[in-house]
């Protein structure tokens, strides 16, 4: 698999070649480094770990400053493992840049989503409320019924219910890459990810 | 220029006349019948211009046979071919919706000399 860690520009639109609208997203994505090699031998399971946008040694702590003196090399503000990667680019100071992707590439893009705060169940799970009409009062966005009586006298486990949305690990599978800017490490990607603007977003090859 | 706007800036046209809501222009549009290319004319009134840089579109009505008929073109879209502005409107106003409810002389636009 491959895989680049990068930073979501925000949304636009691109024209095709026949003159078709795109919704795309642009993520600014690499350059990264291979900052770690995990072996099945050594860690049970093969990856690499990549680092993305270097950072002062001002702001690194002692002992993750420590990790990357191992691999020798400058601090990065973010990591994150890719699993199965290339055989031949799993080298600790490998240099991963968007040019490693080609057009036409379905990718899978995960990042943390928007939070929402505390939502009903009807922005939440899509439920549909009760009925806005025949003399119905405050059902409009209610849950109904959450279960049985007597039997079994309690709310069975998992119970789709009001609560925290968003701000948790998304991944968006099947994504194409509509066009690649080198020069400015650019990935245009048809459709949404996951995230606000400037949220860190890792885009990986879906291979099959 | 924010890096947004910059992504995309290559795609934007320089070709593209100056007009406003108000104008009558008149609109080239390409169509692609499998693998037959003709132009299209739409001629009308130039309702609103809506969006910036790379999103920003344009609203033509015109009257066909008795009935309203609007469509909304890309501005940089590439299918465009040409736009000539026959007239220049004096209006007062960005977004000329209140045309929709108006008929025959009311609907007409003053031109500007």
């Amino acid at each position: 698999m491959l895989g680049i860690i990068g930073k979501k520009i925000g949304m636009s639109q691109v024209f095709e070649e026949n003159g078709d609208l795109l919704p795309v997203t642009i993520v600014e994505a690499g350059p990264c480094l291979v900052v770690q090699v995990k072996t099945p031998d050594k860690d049970g399971y093969s990856a690499v770990q990549l680092g993305f946008e270097k950072k002062s040694e001002k702001h690194t702590k002692k002992p993750e400053f420590g990790h990357f003196k191992v691999a020798k090399t400058e601090p990065y503000r973010h990591l994150s493992e890719i699993r199965d990667f290339e055989p031949d680019r799993s080298k600790i100071g490998e240099l991963i840049t968007v040019d490693m992707f080609k057009v036409g590439d379905k990718v899978k893009v995960s990042g943390i989503s928007k939070g929402k705060g505390f939502q009903g169940v009807v922005k939440r799970y899509n439920f549909r409320g009760g009925p806005k009409t025949h003399g119905q009062s405050d059902r409009f966005r209610a849950p109904g019924s959450i279960g049985a009586s007597a039997y079994p006298s309690r709310v069975i486990k998992g119970m789709r219910m009001p609560g925290r949305m968003g701000n948790e690990n998304k991944t968006i599978l099947g994504l194409t890459i509509v066009k690649i800017d080198p020069e400015n490490n650019l990935l245009y990607i048809k459709g949404a990810v996951p995230g606000g603007k400037n949220g860190i977003v890792t885009i990986r090859r879906q291979e099959r | 220029m924010d890096k947004l706007a910059a992504a995309v800036a290559d795609q934007l046209r320089t070709d593209i006349p100056v007009f406003k809501a108000g104008d009558t222009v008149a609109v080239e549009y390409k169509i692609i019948e499998g693998s037959r290319e003709r132009t299209q004319r739409f001629q009308g009134v130039v309702i609103a211009r809506s969006g910036g840089g790379i999103n920003e579109t344009f609203t033509v009505r015109k009257i066909s046979n008795g009935i309203g008929v609007e469509r909304i073109f890309p501005l940089h879209s590439p299918k465009i071919s040409s736009i000539t502005r026959i007239s220049i409107g004096k209006v007062r106003r960005a977004k000329l919706y209140y045309l929709r409810k108006l008929k025959g002389k009311a609907a007409k636009i003053i031109e500007k000399r």
